[in-house]
């Protein structure tokens, strides 16, 4: 394995439609919860412990080999709000399509094959890092990371937030990207002998409030 | 409208160790069409009370008999609706989880199983997290394919003008033997950061859940709708409805939950 | 068992030209310019010209999202499934340029749901000089500015001016109100572009939309040819 395919996957630039998702900023910054760079740390701070826990030990799970059907079935379960299952099979059908143009693998094609329309992109993900000869662990962290970059982005363009300010949010968010890597790591290390039930489901009831509320807006700059 | 139970009167088999209590219920059709409940035993803090009830469903109200859990403390609800039984379950008061003398993580499980062909209403009163207390709540339900279940969870995050303690509370819903829900909410001192944030709750003190599963939910159900700045209703994967409120407190979150549970029944 | 996908075979991974049920795709037009050029009332009106004798969908990306499908919903050109809306984050060049990946859907979706297609015309949200569309989304793409921009848009070039298969001036009859000078601006864009096509084009006239239609209808002959 090359640990530089990492750089490749975590990309900002890797083009599989993270650009045109906010991660629940839009709708956080519209409820005026989240105003400037204080209260982005603490959004992304709750996030990347919730949901992005959750998407982190999913995709360690998928780079393990764990049955990603099952993965998929237990992403559901922990997505209550359809928005943001919709918004999750999007990215990764999106995320597919990238993988496999990158990273051709016949396990990817068979993901693809069964979920035409999309698997849950932590998924998709954990099954891309394994085709690049990634570990669980590199899954991990590129999940739990662009869990918070991509709100980070957005709340820039949402609030023409400072973008040094931004960057140094996710500085500041390391060492829990730290503990939230080896807690997902761990959880999907106990789901490949003991089943997806092992997995993490935090959630964030915000999250999934504000997902439906902005599902309903009828003019919005992020699909999610 | 809550009810302080404080520890007196309460018994424990040593000082240090909590004190472990299984309350279970079993219900099952009785054959001229009613429910009946040959299965209903209480133990220690928890006590079950069949209570009256028109129409088919069996009636049954929780009593914590002496206190809520209190640290190092584990107790166990089994409640099962066997094939053709309704039963309807409540709490004749909010459980309050305390700090025990012994500062453990208290637990407290319940386990709800319902037959093909069975109804549960699982509709407890809140959990008030008091500050200082430690408690895991794990919720399990596991609904065969035809059964029927309606569960609400509330928690509140301290009494008034006081801090929470440290909860954790899993809530896993199968259908099928498939999983249907799982979602564990971690909130108070010492829960992983971000808790009281714009992504989870916002310093909001309150919070409830209501999930209502039906067979016919896997051919047509209600579509997802934000319920005013604090709510979501979320039509599931599989066959099965959540609501969901985050509110300043206990009162506005019982109102949208009621509301929904009628639009829902 | 909560999955309920239906459809068989997975996704293309770029843009070939043949679907994975073995029948040739759309021809793909991307359609991009500065905010208020006219790229939307163009879109229109190509709708309307072709639509008797293509098979048509439309695919925006505007920066306030379904805006634009909703004009085109109002102006009825196209009943609502033959119209998609993309989300792009406030970033419409990325979205057409850089992570083609949400429009990519967005086509075969709608190849798959309201096909077969002959045509999809894919309209960037209104966006700055330098926005240009990826190869791999579409296989030909006009860039659309207005006399009233400014006269000196064509002299200034930019990857749009400069490399789009079909340069549109548009709104001539605003030309003179605005102070524009129609004949340098077709000098400038000789000078930028040598022999690819400008056709000026003003929708209140009674030619219309008519010579953009005809270019359209050459890159289908084109496209349908090259099979």
């Amino acid at each position: 394995m090359s640990r530089a395919a990492l750089l490749v996957l975590a990309d900002g630039r890797f083009p599989a439609g993270g650009h045109a998702h906010s991660g629940g900023a839009e709708a956080a910054v519209k409820a005026g919860r989240v105003t400037g760079a204080a209260s982005l740390e603490a959004f992304c701070r709750g996030r990347l412990h919730t949901s992005g826990l959750v998407a982190a030990a999913l995709a360690a799970a998928a780079a393990l080999g764990v049955d990603p059907a099952a993965l998929d079935e237990a992403a559901d379960a922990r997505t209550p709000s359809p928005a943001l299952r919709i918004a999750a099979r999007r990215l990764g059908r999106q995320m597919m399509r990238a993988a496999r143009a990158t990273w051709p693998h016949p396990e990817l094609d068979a993901l693809a094959r069964r979920f035409p329309k999309g698997a849950h992109q932590p998924v998709v993900l954990g099954l891309t890092a394994r085709a690049a000869g990634l570990a669980a662990e590199d899954a991990a962290y590129c999940s739990a990371y662009e869990g918070i970059s991509g709100p980070a982005t957005a709340t820039v363009r949402l609030l023409s937030l400072d973008p040094f300010d931004a960057t140094a949010v996710l500085a500041r968010l390391v060492p829990d990207l730290d503990r939230v890597a080896r807690e997902a790591v761990a959880a999907a290390r106990r789901a490949a002998e003991e089943g997806p039930e092992a997995l993490p489901a935090a959630s964030a009831p915000l999250l999934e409030i504000g997902a439906e509320a902005h599902a309903a807006w009828p003019v919005r700059l992020f699909a999610s | 409208m809550t009810v302080d139970l404080a520890p007196r009167g309460r018994t424990r088999p040593g000082s240090g160790a909590g004190l472990r209590a299984t309350a279970r219920a079993v219900a099952c059709a009785d054959g001229r069409g009613g429910t009946a409940l040959p299965v209903l035993d209480g133990e220690g803090p928890l006590a079950l009370r069949r209570t009256r009830s028109t129409g088919p469903a069996a009636r049954v109200t929780l009593v914590g008999a002496m206190s809520g859990p209190l640290g190092g403390d584990h107790l166990t609800v089994e409640v099962a609706a066997r094939e053709g039984a309704a039963l309807r379950i409540g709490s004749a008061a909010a459980t309050l989880a305390l700090p025990g003398q012994a500062r453990e993580t208290a637990r407290y499980d319940v386990r709800l199983t319902v037959a093909e062909g069975a109804e549960l209403h699982w509709l407890p009163e809140q959990l008030i997290s008091v500050c200082d207390s430690d408690l895991r709540v794990t919720t399990r339900a596991e609904v065969a394919a035809g059964g029927r279940l309606v569960l609400r969870e509330e928690q509140v995050l301290g009494r008034t003008g006081e801090a929470p303690g440290r909860l954790t509370s899993r809530l896993t819903v199968r259908y099928a033997q498939a999983p249907l829900l799982d979602q564990e909410l971690s909130c108070g001192p010492g829960a992983p950061g971000g808790w009281d944030g714009p992504a989870v709750l916002a310093g909001y003190g309150a919070l409830g859940q209501l999930i209502v599963v039906r067979p016919e939910f896997e051919r047509h159900k209600p579509q997802a709708a934000p319920l005013g700045e604090w709510g979501a209703l979320t039509p599931l994967a599989g066959p099965g409805v959540l609501v969901t409120v985050v509110a300043p407190d206990a009162l506005r979150v019982r109102r949208m939950l009621d509301e929904a549970l009628r639009d829902l029944t | 068992m909560h999955l309920d996908h239906s459809h068989d075979g997975p996704a293309a991974v770029s843009a070939d030209a043949v679907r994975p049920d073995g029948r040739r795709r759309a021809l793909r037009i991307g359609l991009g310019g500065p905010v208020g050029s006219g790229k939307t009332a163009t879109v229109a009106a190509l709708c309307h010209a072709l639509r008797a004798e293509l098979s048509l969908a439309v695919v925006t990306n505007d920066i306030y999202t379904r805006e634009d499908a909703e004009f085109l919903l109002r102006e009825a050109v196209l009943p609502t499934e033959r119209i998609t809306a993309v989300e792009t984050g406030a970033c419409p060049h990325t979205a057409i340029r850089d992570d083609i990946s949400a429009n990519l859907e967005a086509v075969e979706d709608l190849e798959d749901e309201v096909g077969p297609l002959d045509l999809i015309l894919v309209e960037s949200g209104g966006d700055n000089l330098t926005a240009t569309f990826s190869k791999g989304l579409v296989d030909a793409q006009i860039f659309v500015i207005d006399v009233a921009g400014g006269d000196d848009i064509p002299r200034k070039g930019g990857p749009g001016v400069t490399t789009a298969d079909l340069l549109v001036v548009n709104k001539t009859d605003l030309a003179p109100h605005v102070g524009s000078d129609l004949a340098r601006m077709a000098a400038d864009a000789k000078a930028q572009r040598a022999e690819l096509p400008v056709i000026f084009q003003s929708l209140r006239s009674e030619e219309g939309v008519g010579p953009v239609a005809a270019w359209v209808r050459e890159q289908y002959a084109a496209w349908t040819a090259s099979a």
